[in-house]
């Protein structure tokens, strides 16, 4: 208690914050309860029956689930598969550039899209696939071929996602792979083309696993968002001819919740999804510490 | 020294491809912004413009003489300029509070925001909260649910606890409080750092779109992001909704402008951003 008045300003200061954590992060969690409730606006937190696990076992029965769950897995399969190897190679890359000024022009272009938001990447996006006012479409109609619906067409959809998520990200997912790469000694590759080695052995025995441990890591963290899809990206992209392929957690519990004002039965969609996503990211932080350490010995 | 004809070989086609690649991400950019430049005439003449014979500022004109634009520009500068206020004022107050070893309960406190970031009970929770706070469509609903995360606070910390206590003693022997050593001797000692976070909350409050979306139903409290988005998807070109008599350009050129406005402030920024974020990416990574 005195330590506490003798420091009462200090904690004055961090007053706001603890409350803004207590207001905007932690009272929400409370409204974790709805989801066992039947809530209605009208009745309250307070006055809202109690249903108990009704909702969840309505999410589970229900046909929705599987689709969300298999949209999930596959946007983020596709994006372990061909996006997240991308920044290694391009690092690479990168890294082989003899000219510091070439390769400085090049990090500031590939770095660029990382910051514009995903409203901007939709709009170019639009503005380069859609049917009636993309480049790419003009192109194809000038070379004489048929015009094709890039962004309504069911079975490109994840791969049109996993394209935007390269374009936007592949450049800036270099830092971590260059700061990894800068760290390694040069003598290393002098010792190595004495000893006869070529470029593509020495990328192979020397920066490679120089960068294998923030590869590991990198990648079992990423495993451990496997819930996660990125809620602007696809909500933007959606549209009702690929509405099969493109609901995933967080727009299906907009769609359900917000538009339709089920509030119980989505808050227990979301609080599944939470709950699974907590659990994979702890066990992938847990992992990605084991592999930590041994990196260091 | 410099190799042999394979080596070179090897430096062309590198380069090479790697030029191709950065030609694949300036692209679009380069399009929007060279069809937004074309003039409407030449626009609708032509199938395909890549490079414009006639300037004009033609699309640039009819968007800012609209009434929605601006505002959504007036809306989208406020919560940049109001909002980074605000997240860096509590954001580094509580930082700085947890850096010190004196202040007994931190550990817990950081525990807590800790799990902030692990779990977040969901969308639904929120937007609860949000209405029975009576701050549905309210600008303030966007600035307060994005005011700071756990992940800024620790960063943040991080970078306090480089600032020795001895620093706060020797203040606190002239007469200063914990708080006024905060606002007159730490913060001024921390700019550079301080304004990097500035700029890394300002431009994620001008690319705000879900939350300004979510709590703002009323258009005329649209920031920009969300009015781009309904220009784009909405052909007839009744978001923008302009009282002006003029002939409208075609919604193509004009959508093109509204995006190279949107990017332009990114743009301003950009030289900093990539210096900070640079060294911040590998910071957090050393650590992490």
């Amino acid at each position: 208690m005195r330590a506490i008045k003798k420091n009462r300003y200090l904690y004055l200061l961090a007053l706001p914050g603890i409350l803004y954590f207590v207001i905007f992060k932690y009272f929400p969690m409370w409204g974790i309860v709805l989801s066992f409730q039947n809530y209605s606006p009208y009745t309250g937190l307070w006055g809202s029956e109690w249903v108990g696990l009704d909702h969840f076992r309505r999410f589970f029965s229900n046909p929705d689930f599987w689709l969300l769950f298999r949209n999930t897995m596959a946007i983020n399969l596709l994006n372990l598969t061909f996006f997240f190897p991308l920044p290694i190679v391009l690092s690479l890359m990168l890294n082989e550039l003899r000219s510091e000024m070439y390769k400085r022009v090049l990090q500031s272009i590939l770095y660029l899209p990382h910051f514009l938001s995903w409203v901007i990447i939709f709009s170019l996006t639009f503005l380069m696939f859609s049917q009636s006012e993309g480049i790419v479409n003009k192109l194809l109609i000038a070379w004489g071929m048929e015009p094709y619906p890039f962004l309504t067409d069911a079975g490109i959809f994840w791969g049109m996602l996993t394209g935007q998520s390269i374009w936007k990200e592949a450049g800036w997912g270099t830092i971590l792979f260059l700061a990894a790469i800068a760290g390694v000694d040069l003598q290393q590759y002098e010792a190595a083309k004495i000893d006869g080695a070529g470029r593509f052995q020495q990328m192979w025995h020397i920066t490679l696993p120089a960068i294998r441990s923030v590869i590991v890591i990198l990648f079992i963290l990423r495993l451990g968002d496997i819930m996660e899809v990125g809620f602007e990206q696809v909500f933007l992209m959606y549209n009702g001819a690929v509405s099969n392929v493109a609901e995933v957690f967080d727009t299906y519990v907009y769609r359900v919740g917000i538009q339709q004002g089920q509030f119980s039965y989505s808050t227990a969609a979301g609080l599944f999804k939470s709950l699974v996503g907590l659990v994979m990211v702890v066990a992938a932080n847990r992992l990605a510490k084991r592999f930590g350490e041994e990196g260091i010995y | 020294m410099k190799g042999s004809v394979g080596d070179r070989t090897f430096q062309a086609v590198n380069g090479l491809l790697l030029a191709l690649i950065a030609l694949v991400t300036i692209f679009p950019i380069y399009y929007v912004v060279v069809v937004s430049f074309t003039a409407p005439s030449e626009y609708l003449r032509k199938d395909l413009v890549l490079f414009p014979e006639q300037w004009s500022l033609e699309s640039y004109r009819y968007l800012l003489s609209s009434a929605a634009f601006p505002r959504a520009l007036g809306v989208s500068a406020f919560l940049a300029v109001v909002g980074t206020a605000c997240s860096l004022v509590i954001t580094s107050s509580l930082a700085y509070a947890l850096s010190r070893k004196r202040m007994e309960g931190r550990r817990f406190i950081l525990l807590m925001i800790l799990f902030t970031i692990l779990f977040s009970p969901g969308i639904i929770p929120n937007y609860i909260l949000i209405r029975e706070l009576h701050l549905l469509n309210s600008l303030w609903a966007v600035i307060l649910v994005s005011l700071t995360t756990g992940w800024f606070v620790i960063l943040m910390k991080g970078f306090f606890d480089s600032i020795p206590e001895s620093l706060d003693e020797a203040a606190a022997i002239d007469g200063c409080n914990d708080i006024s050593t905060f606002f007159r001797i730490v913060l001024p000692l921390s700019m550079p750092a301080i304004a990097a976070f500035g700029l890394f909350f300002a431009v994620s409050y001008w690319n705000q779109y879900f939350n300004a979306m979510l709590y703002l139903n009323a258009p005329d409290k649209w920031p920009i992001q969300v009015l781009l988005q309904n220009m784009l998807v909405d052909a007839s070109g009744s978001a923008l909704a302009s009282e002006t008599m003029r002939q409208p350009p075609p919604s193509e050129t004009l959508k093109m402008a509204a995006v190279v406005i949107a990017i332009v402030p990114i743009m301003l920024v950009y030289p900093f951003l990539q210096k900070h974020f640079a060294k911040g990416a590998m910071v957090g990574s050393v650590k992490g």
